[in-house]
């Protein structure tokens, strides 16, 4: 039996104004899945929904053939609008901390992290390891920010926008990452205006209530 | 399963002691409050010895708050409690040791800078000694508590004030027992050991209570 996320008769809430409602997914390991849509539709909800940020007004969220000891959100990593870096802090502790900190989603040969040098080097920007994080450019945050995601194993990802502040080359190696965490049987579901840089992804478009 | 408290303790130990951070400033507004009582209450050195242990209390308690507001707000304002929140680690130990790191990085520099502006207060070395002791064991209560109130006003802009007028009142069983403590170590028949023991018994009641409650408002902040 393949991993699988199972999102069931999903409804969301927020400020009192129903933001989505019935919606069901099911993604299997090595699958992802592009959410689009105008804006203030529902995408970043959905996906904090998905991470156990929001509490879904009905509807359930199960990871089958997780670990049974997480939550649905704790197989995932979020990667949203803000970076969760810390300014005082060099880039590198800024990384050390989240391998540190977070959680793996689950261990196995297939889920190798890199250390956080191997993930700085992979998206270019190991030279500036030392450098107070304040001192980073938007789209170096944003690739500090993903290393996160490379130095700590969980299955699911869950991408806000992943390409935004991003150039044309930190773009197509995000394309290759993902790639590689598809490849190793992982999950994707990203909120994007843009084509995701993958060869194969399903597209779940959401409309504005009539 | 030591590993991520360290790294979290040593992140935030870190981040107060960096540019922007609040171990300073508390020791900052500390002295500036005790400088100002002598002149207000004017050259009366019996007097200013009478009311120092309760100067000194007062000042650490507001010297406390000041920096408790960004307790949980810096990390969400930045997206780090979401991944806190996400992180498979339990909330209410990363509520202790937050807690535990705000305290080493604000409030040993308020109860080490204690025996110096006491001085100006015109305390006999035996108080000194008692205001001291008594903030060490009881000022990690005044964080611990404060911690419920920044979680509870961890979404809200300029919570701070709000987070004073919440805590204040669960504060004063604290002030209580540890001006009294400090006081009866230098008046005779009054005992020492009561009321210091009781300010123990309130840190160690606050070491749960706190990040059990503060855990529980930070689940339900997330939005």
């Amino acid at each position: 039996m393949t991993m699988r996320l199972v999102a069931e008769n999903l409804s969301c809430e927020r400020g009192g104004r129903r933001v989505f409602s019935d919606l069901a997914l099911t993604l299997e390991a090595g699958r992802a899945l592009a959410v689009t849509g105008p804006n203030g539709v529902g995408k970043s909800s959905l996906l904090r929904v998905l991470a156990g940020l929001v509490q879904p007004a009905s509807g359930s969220i199960r990871i089958e053939d997780g670990d049974p000891e997480l939550s649905a959100g704790e197989h995932c990593h979020y990667y949203g609008h803000l970076d969760a870096l810390k300014p005082a802090l060099s880039v590198l502790e800024n990384l050390d901390f989240w391998t540190s900190f977070l959680a793996p989603g689950r261990t196995g040969a297939r889920w190798q992290p890199m250390t956080p040098i191997e993930a700085l080097e992979a998206l270019g920007i190991d030279h500036a390891g030392d450098l107070p994080a304040a001192y980073l450019s938007a789209g170096q945050r944003r690739r500090l920010a993903l290393a996160r995601l490379l130095v700590v194993a969980r299955p699911v990802w869950l991408l806000d926008e992943p390409t935004s502040a991003l150039d044309a080359a930190s773009e197509a190696r995000l394309g290759e990452l993902m790639s590689d965490h598809l490849a190793a049987g992982g999950i994707i579901v990203a909120a994007t205006h843009q084509t995701m840089p993958l060869a194969e992804v399903g597209t779940l478009r959401l409309e504005a209530p009539a | 399963m030591s590993g991520w408290m360290g790294a979290l303790f040593l992140r935030e130990l870190r981040l107060s002691l960096r540019v922007g951070g609040g171990a300073l400033i508390g020791v900052l507004f500390f002295l500036a409050v005790i400088t100002v009582i002598p002149f207000g209450v004017g050259p009366d050195l019996n007097l200013l010895a009478l009311i120092g242990p309760a100067v000194l209390w007062i000042g650490a308690l507001l010297a406390t708050l000041l920096g408790l507001d960004r307790l949980f707000q810096a990390d969400r304002d930045d997206g780090s409690l979401d991944l806190m929140l996400m992180a498979g680690r339990p909330l209410e130990v990363l509520v202790l040791v937050k807690c535990l790191a705000h305290w080493v990085g604000t409030g040993l520099p308020l109860v080490l800078s204690a025996p110096v502006l006491s001085i100006f207060l015109n305390l006999e070395p035996l108080a000194i000694g008692a205001v001291a002791l008594t903030l060490l064991v009881g000022t990690p209560a005044l964080t611990l508590i404060g911690a419920i109130g920044a979680a509870l006003t961890v979404s809200l802009r300029r919570g701070g004030l709000l987070l004073a007028v919440l805590v204040v009142p669960f504060s004063i069983p604290v002030l209580i027992f540890g001006v009294s403590a400090s006081g009866a170590a230098v008046t005779e028949p009054t005992p020492f050991l009561t009321p210091f023991l009781l300010l123990a018994a309130l840190t160690l009641i606050s070491a749960v209570v706190g990040p059990v409650a503060a855990a529980m408002a930070l689940r339900f902040s997330s939005d």
